[in-house]
């Protein structure tokens, strides 16, 4: 049994109070703190301070915060930015909406104090543009902080000018890469850049720009707050500190659980009530779907950068989607590689005209009218995606079509054994009842 | 009106002009808006909101006046209009119905929420009502999985959705009832939500604190560390039509519980559980799951 102390909200911990969202509930739990600690302290000690924590990129990819922080040239002359994406996409990522939605004031904060530090005068938080109840609290968000003297002219008093622009954006899920985020930002399409130069060197109007995900950045508050020490209590020597865990899909009890990293899916199931009453889990994603799939046997892989990444996947967003096995795999992965086709930004080759192809095979396969030889077709294109493409959208399309031929070959086969697909859709909805369902055991057999 | 599903006719060259008083309005606007970005083609993406507030849609006239506003050619403005899903390029209803049928959404029933209402409301992706009201699309995943499957009506959320729960909430839109998200505040006509997309606050009181803090998937995870977690609803919405959190937020009392959403062993922690095992078949090549 998992004791639910295991779970340390930190980012979390003021949801259950009366209107978190407010100035007023922020600030009575210790908010803007750690901004005031950042204020006393020359900005090149809350770099080092941020890359003393430890801390590791939120977004997905794990890079050292600090040490990003640290690539910003100073002295330059030249203007710099920091920018938060907000353009939580990734899916089955749902951690960054919640908690802007319900404590805007935390990234607030963690943006004044990362701007303080990279000496950037004019911040943004380009949130995607579907989510209007959040972008509704993060302008209310900006106005309290303007007019209680965190962002304008001298920042409590300190001399520190900042702007900060909250931007919406259309609907694009490759605005979720940093440089296509950029070209977005600068109100053209968005597709992105050749790299080198990177961000740090030419981001935002070709100026420095550090480019940072929502929860990385209000991480940095308590960091701030609470010390270097506390934060390395929690999580591994390489994986410190706390991170969102939001479990979906076929989970007893769906949702946020916020604990050290280094936790196991097993244990956060235990706690989330298990897999849905009379069901097993059959396959799962540890970081949404550009994460390779993972099956029961990696139940104890500890979900930190190291232990994920050594059992063959990434942490990415910490977006654990569980399907049972009522769940078609080839249905799932159709259905994803439709989203990376229609999402694919048509810049390059491997992905643009690569997803289609994947779709129309992966078509073909889940209606039974493929044969073998589509799948090392299959394969062979993710391979012509994998690493060939522009940016991570295309190496993301490829990694669910190629974990899951590894887990579920024979479930491909079945397919067109079957003339069909063999599994009842139905029996996977949310309002299926509890009883063990005998649909999908055709592919089992 | 059903919308046509073809290629939109290219816009008549010039589009004609806003009237002056709505130009000279526009034009404020789009100064505030330029105003918040160090350069101001940053502003193209809120302007093309602002137009699509104006007028439902991104028309000829809005594209030639975010030129216009921004030193422009109508093609670059066209070229970015027409790569973000969001921008409509033709009219649509006043509530825009989003049924997410990514993976996750779609295997949780979001498939048959998208059935049912195309069967209900007869018209298919991207067609709006005869009476102007309702918008149906599916979209792409809205990162409320943890909610599945959602429903989005002008990007607010209706999280827990069920065929039925959607059916009714199209039908209370058709007949001009209110429709309560289970997160946000309540709606206003997608020309409005536009507005708020460019960057406006919604000036209607009370809105921004609507909605509570998040619903009981949001909160789960701290409950349970601090002990106040009941389980009398763990999935918070199995209930066809109730909803996961009303507009007092997260300290209402949850929805009642239902025969089937209370807590019961799994086959994850039961060995013995009659469900067959998730995985392979065991005849197969050697490096797949046992």
């Amino acid at each position: 049994m998992t004791e639910p102390s295991l779970l340390t909200p930190v980012l979390s911990a003021n949801w259950d109070e009366h209107q978190p969202w407010t100035l007023d509930t922020y600030r009575r739990d210790g908010g803007y703190d750690g901004l005031r600690k950042a204020l006393a302290m020359h900005p090149d000690e809350v770099i080092q301070t941020v890359k003393d924590s430890g801390l590791r990129g939120r977004g997905g990819a794990g890079f050292p915060t600090g040490m990003k922080w640290g690539f910003i040239p100073q002295n330059d002359g030249k203007p710099h930015y920091l920018v938060v994406n907000a353009d939580e996409s990734e899916p089955g990522t749902c951690k960054d909406i919640p908690l802007m939605y319900a404590n805007p004031h935390v990234l607030i904060e963690g943006v004044i104090i990362a701007s303080y530090a990279i000496r950037s005068g004019h911040a943004f938080i380009y949130v995607r543009g579907e989510v209007v109840p959040v972008l509704r609290r993060l302008h209310a968000a900006v106005r309290e902080a303007y007019a209680a003297g965190y962002l304008g002219k001298n920042v409590l008093g300190s001399g520190f000018d900042l702007e900060l622009t909250v931007h919406a954006g259309a609907g694009a899920y490759i605005c979720g890469e940093e440089t296509a985020l950029l070209d977005s930002l600068e109100g053209r399409r968005g597709q992105p850049r050749l790299r080198p130069p990177f961000p740090a060197v030419a981001g935002l109007y070709a100026s420095p720009t550090c480019v940072n995900n929502v929860e990385s950045i209000a991480s940095v508050p308590p960091i701030l707050n609470k010390g270097v020490e506390w934060f390395r209590s929690m999580g591994s020597e390489k994986s410190p500190g706390f991170t969102l865990y939001s479990l979906s899909g076929h989970v007893t009890r769906p949702g946020q659980y916020e604990a050290p990293l280094g936790v196991t899916l097993r244990q956060l199931l235990d706690l989330a009530g298990g897999v849905r009453a009379g069901h097993r889990i059959k396959f799962w994603t540890p970081g949404g779907s550009s994460t390779p799939m993972f099956t029961d046997e990696h139940l104890d892989v500890p979900l930190d950068y190291e232990g994920v990444g050594a059992a063959g996947s990434m942490l990415g967003t910490k977006a654990l989607q569980i399907f049972d096995e009522t769940v078609c795999v080839v249905r799932a992965v159709l259905r994803w590689t439709e989203f990376y086709e229609h999402e694919s930004c048509g810049k390059c080759t491997p992905c643009r005209e690569g997803t289609y192809w994947l779709t129309q095979l992966l078509t073909r396969l889940e209606h039974g009218e493929g044969t073998e030889e589509d799948l090392e077709t299959l394969l062979d294109v993710a391979d012509n995606i994998l690493g060939k493409s522009f940016c991570a959208l295309g190496d993301g399309a490829a990694s669910p079509i190629q974990s899951s031929l590894k887990y579920f070959r024979d479930e491909y086969l079945a397919h067109f054994e079957h003339g069909g697909c063999p599994f009842d859709t139905a029996a996977s909805t949310a309002w299926a009842t509890t009883a063990p369902a005998s649909t999908g055991a055709g592919a089992h057999s | 009106m059903s919308t046509d599903l073809g290629m939109p006719m290219p816009p008549a060259k010039p589009a004609p002009p806003y009237p002056p008083e709505v130009r000279a309005r526009l034009e404020v606007d789009a100064k505030e808006v330029i105003g918040r970005y160090p350069q101001a083609r940053s502003a193209l993406l809120p302007l093309l909101h602002l137009v699509q507030a104006e007028e439902g849609y991104v028309t000829g006239t809005g594209i030639e006046f975010c030129a216009d506003i921004l030193g422009l050619t109508t093609a670059e403005v066209s070229a970015v209009a027409t790569f973000y899903t969001m921008y409509r390029r033709r009219q649509g209803g006043d509530f825009h119905v989003g049924v997410c049928t990514n993976t996750l959404c779609a295997v949780m029933g979001g498939d048959e929420i998208f059935a049912s209402l195309k069967d209900h409301l007869g018209i298919g992706n991207k067609e709006t009502t005869a009476d102007g009201v309702v918008t149906l699309e599916h979209i792409e995943c809205n990162a409320a999985c943890d909610y599945a499957p959602v429903v989005m009506v002008n990007w607010e959320f209706f999280d827990d959705a069920t065929p039925q729960s959607a059916r009714e909430l199209v039908d209370d839109l058709r007949a001009g009832k209110d429709a309560v998200p289970t997160r946000g505040a309540r709606l206003c006509t997608f020309r409005d939500t536009s507005r708020i997309l460019a960057g406006f606050p919604d000036e209607r009181p009370g809105a921004v604190d609507e909605g509570g803090a998040g619903g009981t998937a949001s909160l789960v995870g701290l409950r349970i560390a601090k002990g106040t977690h009941t389980d009398d609803a763990p999935r918070s919405t199995t209930v066809p039509g109730s909803r996961s959190a009303t507009p007092g937020g997260a300290n209402e009392t949850p929805p009642a519980p239902s025969s089937h959403d209370a807590p019961a062993r799994t086959a994850e922690s039961d060995p013995a559980h009659p469900a067959p095992p998730a995985g392979n078949a065991p005849d197969q090549d050697g490096d797949q799951a046992p």
